[in-house]
């Protein structure tokens, strides 16, 4: 039986992954009740603040995906009322969630990570739009990687494989987000490492390799079941198994994070680990990539969520 | 390096055993964008929620109270597969206001008139046969349509239904493909989601069109009784008895949660069809149809549908109002004269599916065009419902997509009106689920 009394998880939110978030609210807390925790779930809205100071329950673990759940506003919020959740803290999950922060403190750090430029869709109104995608072109080489800089489950993301694709992906992307970040499109294995942080210090659990029917990891490869193969762990060698782990891992540390987080990369084939992005609320429903590493690891996921409540309620 | 030959995991131990038809059911962006509209920040012109606020609720507690109370073992045991003859007979009273004479003997009681539809379909259509519907069409036909892997050909409208020539012109394609037409599914009367009515005089023309062609006709029409000015228009089926197979519905005179509609079907099809309703779920809810019946029996139904008539009136106005003060030159829509929507026409190279994600982000939701064709056709048009928010909250859901349209304008005549994304081929369910607001 649980130590933890009461604990409320967060979904839902009003961001574009408010789908994905209820999703993994459910499954979180399905989990934490089958391991006897006291789960209550709520919404981010006008009632929740009011909730939290009245019955200011032990831990908190948010599952909010998408803008308020990954700025760091609603850490920004939970820290203010002094109440403790599974997540980082909110200057870290700013920098995290935007895209462009995060590859700016892995590259520092030392790691790879696709050259990029972000621009936001007012640039395009100030000097021009065919005169910034020339410049944009003539410094990245094809294939590209458009994305939102701020933004999760691929909502918005497109490879570019030719200057014609690029307007189409920058105004599907600007529908998401007013900067887009625009990287080199590395081809290789796409792989993912969950890290999580129990009070032992940050382990990464064992690699996922995704490898999409379509190609593209994308919104619907991501969440229909049967649309994807996972290879857990990742079909890597062990020096290859080491060295995503280590990237997974640094760039947690780089960007201060805690508890968990998730880092996407490609393994090139020359053996390099690039670093895409990382998640400060990974998604945590059935077709989501942490709770396949738990699983792989022999991690029951009630007792990694409830460790991982634990770890925070004690601090 | 090789890589080591191990089976991954799909998180699906069925996949290769599911039928080629559920090609197409995958999680779509688009769809999981409608989870932020049941919010209340958001004005949802989106979903087809009838109003049910103007019910009287307090006699439907009592409807349903001695329905249990005195009839409760019939109620709630099995029935029969047509359905609730009491009921039927009711229906074809219903029926009668709009010209149709129909048999309660040729009437089956449905759940829903989805389910009438997929019956029909079961019956009728083969893989690969072909089906004509108004373009854009009602997306849950489509999805019945899809599921039994008919093609659906798009037969344009104008501002007065179906245009006959273009049927005449879209037979004539298929015909001299060596393709075989099942059926003309169509809604004359306040269209999902066009929003335009089947002109008076073009109905004997196209029962003629489709009677000459051999063609039978599916006529849906769960909107008639709503027209703003409380007229109605002849049926198809009043016109042609033999080769019109008629739907209605109560989910839009009285409450979709009961999940009766029916079909009227000549007499051989209606005989195939209760075995297909047997085969799908034995009966349907005996319950609900008695629930329907006692209500038509004792309470004042045609003053209900009155007062469900001026409060939609009352909202498309606001829409339409709201519509001709804020949008941007080179919009059009239609202006319906009864039911629950309008359809939006946008300025070439616009994309209403691509702009969904900004009108989420600014609280304002609508069903872009594509999920109403089977084609991919329709980026350019969207459906707004007026059905369910306050006109107030009309109002303000105009003046926010409004502001989204600028928006895109300007994003379009920045980056040209060819950058749309090409369809990858899938087709996903890019529209909302029934219990979106």
């Amino acid at each position: 039986m649980s130590d933890l009394g009461r604990v409320v998880v967060l979904a839902g939110g009003l961001s574009h992954e408010r789908d994905v978030s209820i999703r993994s609210g459910r499954r979180v807390a399905e989990a934490l009740r089958g391991v006897g925790v006291e789960v209550q779930v709520c919404d981010i809205d006008a009632g929740l603040l009011p909730t939290l100071i009245a019955d200011r329950p032990d831990a908190i673990f948010p599952t909010v995906h998408g803008a308020t759940g990954e700025d760091g506003a609603i850490q920004g919020i939970l820290a203010l009322l002094d109440l403790p959740y599974v997540g980082s803290s909110p200057a870290s999950c700013r920098r995290a969630f935007d895209k462009p922060s995060a590859k700016d403190a892995v590259r520092t750090a030392g790691m790879a990570t696709p050259d990029w430029v972000a621009i936001p869709k007012t640039t395009f109104r100030d000097l021009g739009t065919q005169a910034v995608l020339d410049v944009i072109t003539a410094a990245l080489p094809l294939p590209l990687f458009v994305k939102p800089a701020r933004g999760g489950s691929s909502l918005g993301a497109a490879a570019v494989h030719s200057r014609e694709e690029l307007p189409a992906a920058m105004v599907a992307c600007f529908a998401y987000d007013e900067t887009a970040l625009i990287e080199r499109h590395v081809v290789g294995r796409e792989v993912s490492i969950s890290v999580v942080d129990t009070g032992e210090g940050p382990r990464a659990l064992p690699a996922v390799e995704i490898v999409a029917d379509s190609g593209i990891y994308d919104y619907a490869a991501r969440y229909t079941a049967g649309m994807t193969e996972f290879f857990t762990p990742a079909r890597l060698s062990t020096a290859e198994t080491e060295a995503v782990k280590e990237v997974a891992i640094r760039a947690h540390n780089a960007l201060g994070l805690s508890c968990i987080s998730r880092t996407d990369l490609i393994l090139d084939a020359d053996g390099t680990a690039w670093f895409l992005e990382v998640n400060v609320a990974p998604g945590l429903t059935e077709t989501s990539l942490l709770p396949l590493a738990a699983s792989a690891a022999n991690l029951d996921l009630g007792v990694l969520y409830r460790d991982l409540l634990q770890a925070v309620a004690v601090r | 390096m090789e890589l080591p030959q191990r089976p991954g995991s799909r998180l699906d131990s069925y996949v290769d055993r599911y039928a080629a038809r559920t090609r197409g059911m995958t999680a779509s962006e688009i769809r999981a964008l409608f989870a932020v509209a049941s919010r209340p920040e958001v004005v949802s012109l989106a979903g087809g929620m009838p109003n049910l606020a103007a019910l009287p609720m307090d006699s439907i507690a009592t409807v349903a109270e001695e329905l249990v109370r005195e009839s409760g073992t019939v109620a709630m045991q099995y029935g029969g597969a047509q359905g609730d003859e009491k009921l039927r007979e009711q229906i074809c009273d219903i029926m009668r206001l709009e010209g149709v004479e129909g048999h309660p003997d040729d009437v089956i009681a449905t759940v829903g008139s989805q389910q009438a539809l997929d019956l029909v379909t079961r019956i009728f259509v083969d893989p690969g046969d072909v089906i004509l519907a108004e373009g854009p069409s009602y997306v849950g036909a489509l999805g019945v349509f899809a599921s039994y892997q008919a093609q659906v050909i798009h037969v344009a409208m104008d501002d007065q239904g179906l245009v006959p020539d273009n049927l005449r012109a879209a037979i004539a394609s298929v015909q001299a493909a060596g393709r075989r037409i099942k059926f003309l599914y169509t809604i004359p009367n306040f269209h999902n989601p066009a929003g335009v009515t089947m002109a008076t005089e073009r109905r004997p023309e196209i029962v003629e069109i489709c009677r000459e062609a051999g063609i039978l006709i599916l006529e849906d029409n769960p909107y008639g009784l709503l027209g703003f000015t409380g007229e109605t228009y002849p049926a198809l089926r009043s016109l042609d008895t033999e080769n019109v197979i008629y739907l209605g519905s109560f989910s839009k005179t009285f409450a979709p949660g009961f999940r009766v509609g029916w079909a009227l079907a000549p007499h051989a099809v209606r005989e195939k069809l209760t075995l297909a309703a047997e085969a799908a779920n034995l009966c349907p809810p005996a319950f609900s149809q008695m629930m329907v019946s006692r209500y038509l029996s004792t309470q004042p139904w045609r003053e209900q549908i009155k007062a469900f008539r001026e409060t939609y009136r009352d909202r498309r106005d606001a829409t339409l109002t709201a519509l001709a003060d804020m949008m941007p030159a080179g919009v059009t829509w239609t202006k319906p004269e009864g039911g629950f929507y309008v359809w939006v026409t946008l300025p070439p190279g616009l994309d209403s599916k691509a702009m969904l994600p900004r009108a989420v982000t600014a609280r304002v939701a609508y069903v872009p065009g594509t999920g109403f064709y089977s084609d991919g056709f329709g980026a350019s048009s969207l459906r707004l419902s007026y059905c369910y928010p306050p006109p107030e909250r009309i109002r303000e859901g105009v003046r926010r997509f409004a502001d989204v349209l600028r928006e895109e304008m300007e994003l379009r005549a920045a980056f040209g009106q060819d950058a749309t994304r090409a369809l990858d081929g899938r087709r996903a369910i890019d529209t909302p689920a029934p219990d979106l607001i």
